[in-house]
This record gives C-alpha cells, sequence and structure tokens, in this order.
C-alpha cells in the first residue's frame, strides 16, 4: 500500500480492462514521472471525452455531435445496414473501403452468462430503422464466436420476415475471435463474400 | 513417435527438470512423492491439454509459482517438433509449436499423441458418467484436433443456456412470462455442436470396440464362458437413445449412426420435449454431456458387479485399445505407464509388458525396479532430491 493519493491511483487504474494490479502500478509511477504539461493533456482529454462524446442518434456509433460522421455523409448507401457489435467494429471494417452503406452498433452480443439478452441491446432502435422499407440490405458482422453468431441468428429470424435481405459474412474469418482483429485483407473478402441467410 | 526431450519450469514439484529421452523403454525409479507421476503427467498434458489426475490446471502450478511452463521435443518419421505450453491461472494458457506462438493452446493438438495407463483408470470403471465421458473426449481431441474447438463450443452453449434457464425459469416462477425468445437461438448451437460430439463418441466407441474385445481376452484370458462372443461390452448410451436405431445386439454400429444432420435434428426435437422440465431445474437435460459409455462383462455392468481385478483387466483393456486404434490410424502414441505394475497380477503385468515392449516408445515410473518386467528395464532414471539422473 502507497499513502493517499498515489494508491487511490493505483486502485482506479486497476478498475480499468485489462490492466492488473502491476501495470496499474507500473502506469501510476510512469504519470508521476511524466512532466506536468502531459499529464494536464491526459487529464483534459478524459474531461472532453465523457463531455463532448456522444453516441450517433441513429446508428449507436460514438460521435461528436447528435449524428456520426458517416450517418452524415449524404455519399453512403441509405439502403444497407452493416450490424456490429461495437464502435471498434466499424473502423475495422471502414479500413476495408469494402462497405459504402451505414452501420448499426447493437452495444454488445447476447449472452445470458453476463445477463445480456436483446432487450439491453440497440435491437428496438434497429428495427424503427428498418419499419419505413429505405433498407432492403442487412449484412449482419457481429463477431465470428459463439455469442456473435447467437446474435446474427436471432436478429436473422427476427429480420428475415420483414422482407430484408439479410446476410452473414463469408466464413474465413478466424473462429472463436473478435472482428476488430481481423486484418484487412481477410476482412474484407469476407465482405465481399457475404453470404444471404435463408 | 517419441519425445526426445522434456523440460518443465515450476510444473507440480519441479522448479526445473530437463531430462532427454531415447526410444524403447525407459523407468523411472524412485520412492513415493520424489514426482515421477508429476514429469509423465506433464507429457501428457501436452498431448491432451489436461491432466489425468486433476481436472483444472491450478494444482498444476509449482504451489507459489505464477505460471508453469512444460515443453517437449517430439520426433516423428524423423521430423522433430518442439511443443510448449505455458500454464497461469486465471488467465488463458499460451502455446508454442516450433518457438510460434499459435493462437490458441488447442492448436497443438494432435502434435504428440500418448496414451497414459494409471491407478486412477479404475475410475473408468467405476466412477461416475464423467470420467468416461473423459475418457472418451481424451481419445478423440487426440485422432481429430478439431473437435476440441467443437467440444469447448458445445461447453460454452451449456454454459449460456444455464444462465438463460435459470433467469426464464426463475421469471416464470414469480409471474412473469420469462425471456425464451433466444433459447430457441441457443437450442440450434447446442444441436448443431452436440450432433457433432456425438457422432464423433459413437463412432470412436464403434472403432475401439474391436480393440477392447481383444485386448480383454488377451489380459484376462481365463474369462471366456463361451468362445464366439467377448465377454467384454462397450456401449455408447446417449441421451436420444430411445430415438436412435439400434441392431438386435443392443449396439449401434457405424452403419447405424445417423448423419450429423439428422442427429441435430433429433437433438432439437428431443429439447423441445424437455423444456418445460428444463425451465423448472435450470438445467439442460439432453445433449452429449449426459451421455454415458455402458461396460460390461458377460452382459453383466462391471460398475457395481466387477471384481478389482476384473475392473483392472476393463482399464487396461481400454487404454490398449486407445493405443492400438491411435497406432492405427496415424502416428503410433508414446505410451506411458504410471505405477501400475504393482497393481497388476503376474499374468496381467507379463500381458502387459510383451505388448509395451514392442511399442515405438513408453514411459514408465515404479516405486520398486523390481516390479518392473525385466524386458521393459531399458533406460533407467533414478528420481530423487528434486533430481532426475539417468543412470543406465
Ligand atoms: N503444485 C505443486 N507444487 C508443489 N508440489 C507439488 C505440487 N503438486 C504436487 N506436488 C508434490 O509432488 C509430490 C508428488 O509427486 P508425484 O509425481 O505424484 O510422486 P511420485 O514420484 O510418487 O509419482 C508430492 O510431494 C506433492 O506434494
Ligand atoms: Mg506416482
Ligand atoms: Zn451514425
Amino acid at each position: 500500500m502507497y499513502e493517499g493519493a498515489v494508491q487511490d491511483l493505483i486502485d482506479e487504474l486497476g478498475r480499468l480492462p485489462g490492466v492488473g494490479p502491476k501495470s496499474a502500478q507500473r502506469i501510476a509511477f510512469h504519470i508521476l514521472a511524466t512532466d506536468t504539461a502531459d499529464v494536464e493533456r491526459l487529464a483534459a482529454i478524459l474531461r472532453r471525452v465523457k463531455a463532448d462524446v456522444r453516441f450517433c442518434r441513429i446508428c449507436g456509433n460514438v460521435a461528436e455531435a447528435d449524428e456520426c460522421r458517416i450517418c452524415r455523409d449524404p455519399r453512403r448507401d441509405l439502403t444497407v445496414i452493416c450490424v456490429v457489435e461495437e464502435p471498434k467494429d466499424v473502423v475495422a471494417i471502414e479500413r476495408t473501403r469494402e462497405f459504402r452503406g451505414r452501420y448499426h452498433v447493437l452495444g454488445g452480443a447476447i449472452s445470458p452468462i453476463d445477463g445480456v439478452g436483446p432487450d439491453d441491446l440497440r435491437v428496438r432502435e434497429l428495427l424503427q430503422r428498418l419499419s419505413d422499407g429505405t433498407v432492403t440490405e442487412l449484412i449482419l458482422a457481429t463477431d465470428p464466436n459463439l455469442e456473435g453468431e447467437a446474435t446474427a441468428t436471432y436478429l436473422a429470424r427476427l429480420i428475415k420476415p420483414m422482407g430484408v435481405t439479410v446476410s452473414r459474412l463469408a466464413s474465413g474469418l478466424p473462429v472463436g475471435g473478435d472482428l476488430e482483429y481481423a486484418d484487412e485483407v481477410t476482412l474484407g473478402r469476407a465482405f465481399s463474400g457475404r453470404r444471404t441467410v435463408d | 513417435m517419441y519425445v526426445q526431450h522434456l523440460s518443465v519450469a515450476d510444473f507440480r514439484s519441479w522448479p526445473r527438470a530437463d531430462v532427454a529421452f531415447e526410444p524403447g523403454a525407459s523407468v523411472f525409479v524412485g520412492s513415493n512423492g520424489q514426482g515421477k507421476t508429476n514429469l509423465l503427467e506433464a507429457i501428457g498434458y501436452l498431448a491432451t491439454l489436461s491432466s489425468h489426475r486433476v481436472a483444472s490446471d491450478g494444482p498444476l502450478i509449482r504451489a507459489g509459482a505464477n505460471q508453469a511452463v512444460v515443453q517437449a521435443a517430439v520426433v516423428q518419421g524423423g521430423r522433430q517438433l518442439v511443443i510448449e505450453v505455458v500454464l497461469t491461472p486465471g488467465k488463458a494458457n499460451k502455446a508454442k509449436l516450433n518457438r510460434s506462438p499459435v493462437p490458441r493452446p488447442r492448436d497443438i493438438l494432435g502434435g504428440l499423441r500418448t496414451v497414459l495407463f494409471a491407478p486412477e483408470d479404475l475410475a473408468i470403471v467405476r466412477g461416475d458418467p464423467s470420467e468416461r465421458r473423459r475418457f472418451l473426449d481424451e481419445v478423440l481431441v487426440q485422432r481429430t484436433p478439431r473437435l476440441a474447438g467443437v467440444r469447448a463450443d458445445y461447453d460454452r452453449v451449456l454454459k449460456q443456456r444455464a444462465a438463460l434457464l435459470k433467469s426464464a425459469g426463475a421469471a416464470r416462477r414469480s409471474g412473469g412470462s420469462g425471456d425464451l425468445r433466444t433459447l430457441d437461438v441457443w437450442d440450434g448451437h447446442l444441436a448443431d455442436h452436440g450432433a457433432v460430439l456425438l457422432a464423433a463418441r459413437m463412432e470412436l466407441v464403434d472403432a475401439l470396440r474391436p480393440y477392447a474385445e481383444e485386448a480383454y481376452s488377451r489380459i484376462a484370458p481365463e474369462v471366456r464362458p463361451n468362445a464366439t462372443a467377448s465377454p467384454f461390452g462397450l456401449r455408447y448410451v446417449s441421451s436420444i437413445d430411445g430415438a436412435l436405431p439400434r441392431d438386435e445386439g443392443g449396439a449401434s454400429d457405424a452403419s447405424n449412426i445417423p448423419d450429423v444432420t439428422v442427429l441435430s435434428a433429433m437433438l432439437l426435437s428431443e429439447l423441445a420435449r424437455v423444456r418445460p422440465q428444463e425451465l423448472e431445474r435450470g438445467v439442460t437435460l439432453i445433449g452429449p454431456h449426459r451421455d454415458d459409455l455402458d461396460l460390461s462383462l458377460n452382459d453383466l455392468p462391471l460398475r457395481g458387479y466387477a471384481s478389482h481385478g476384473e475392473g483392472w483387466s476393463a482399464a487396461l483393456a481400454l487404454r490398449l485399445a486407445c493405443f492400438d486404434l491411435l497406432s492405427s490410424d496415424g502416428a503410433e502414441p508414446v505410451l506411458i505407464l504410471d505405477d501400475v505394475f504393482a497393481e497388476l497380477d503376474t499374468a496381467r503385468r507379463d500381458q502387459l509388458a510383451s505388448i509395451a515392449a514392442k511399442a515405438e516408445q513408453v514411459l514408465i515410473s515404479s516405486a520398486v525396479v523390481g516390479d518392473v518386467p525385466a524386458q521393459l528395464v531399458g533406460a533407467r532414471y533414478d528420481v530423487a532430491d528434486g533430481e532426475v539422473r539417468r543412470v543406465r
């Protein structure tokens, strides 16, 4: 145990995902040894992130306005929606340059172990977006693991009867992994080779 | 195939150990508790990613250490393969093949094949069904490494489904409707993965049967009331048995095992039938996690009826059947005999010795060298005071 603020900092850092007690201690002492100006910048950006960043009204992606950059872009194809679990998946797919439609960020995947069911994801918002008939194709790009597959199956069964073409990324993605870990070429290929769910 | 070199760090009682091996028979000799089994266990772990003594990895890490490392150089068809696993409790284990990291530990499966026979094996005959499922799955993943992934997914579906059944069941009992919309989805995944596992296990039992019958007659030639049929019986019992085709003998055989898609459909319809009970109890009642391997002697179940000697003969016959089956469809496995000679009578001991003497490599442990049949005392290592010394 360290005195006062140092220990508080270690405790706070230790609550971050992927940061164990040892890393927390290392980061804390790194911060102590860092120039005041650099630390101020970090503190300011932490505050700004909470104050300014919102979630896009339409797709749920992170945004600095009511709507994200992609949803505001008039060149994007309004008839196709790609469904992903997290904002980081949007970044991964954008890198492939294979997709010109818009996204829908669910905010996770169905996982009863973690207490996450359809109502805890942005499913209702997705159905809302599909209700006016503009969207004709839905691409399910949830992670290639069990929970991602279960979420995709659930959505496909829910949405197929609405007359929307539903497709799933082609296999070839590393099974069991996260979408974001797939390299651009593999992910791009999985996108262009997507198969319609029947 | 043979193990050329084993090196462990912080595995069980060993802070470090390095042992070089040759093909043929090697015997570890040392009094009880010196760490002989610990070394054999390390080799078995590289082949199955599980211990023959404990269900979790925790006890494998040396008390006080953070992680354990097990590495072996395996020679197969003149080529050397270096396999390494790092075990870290509470975190995902990591593995390397020829010193390059692989995405998942299970990617090393198939690199080393072993058949390990140990005193614990009596539990295959006498223990719970889970012991027999474990026995089957251990052979399965060595024979078809891809199935380790299927098993892992299946286990995860079970966990997800259990969580959903519990919350939906609780909601129902308190008067709510319970969220059942996603249960169908998990049923589908359970049936798909379960069917692959089920088909593989049924096929494995059919493949093991002739080898096991033959091995049993060799080990216990006196038990032969009628000469035509084998006294030793193996039958896979599944939770959807009622729906499966059977021949008159009661055993399914390869031609009788339904297609995976058919099995999947059968599992699905059985799941639908038992759903009310499942919601009541919060557990999955259908699927290969509920199955068993029926073992019998002259049509009497071995469990509960068998004498001590018959139990040993059956356990040994099953292990030898694995050895023969694995040898018949790929590289001959390394045979590991952990402290078993003291448990067997002379006739069974001699039978085992003559089989083991023909193996490409057999690794043996014994407290007393005199318990090991002379033809198996090739290289000899003394294990004492935290050291392994080759003395012959
Ligand atoms: N995780 C562990 N850390 C330290 N010692 C262990 C660990 N697991 C087992 N041991 C020790 O290893 C010894 C048993 O080794 P074992 O290989 O089974 O002996 P044997 O030579 O009789 O086969 C026991 O003394 C036990 O305390
Ligand atoms: Mg021992
Ligand atoms: Zn948006």
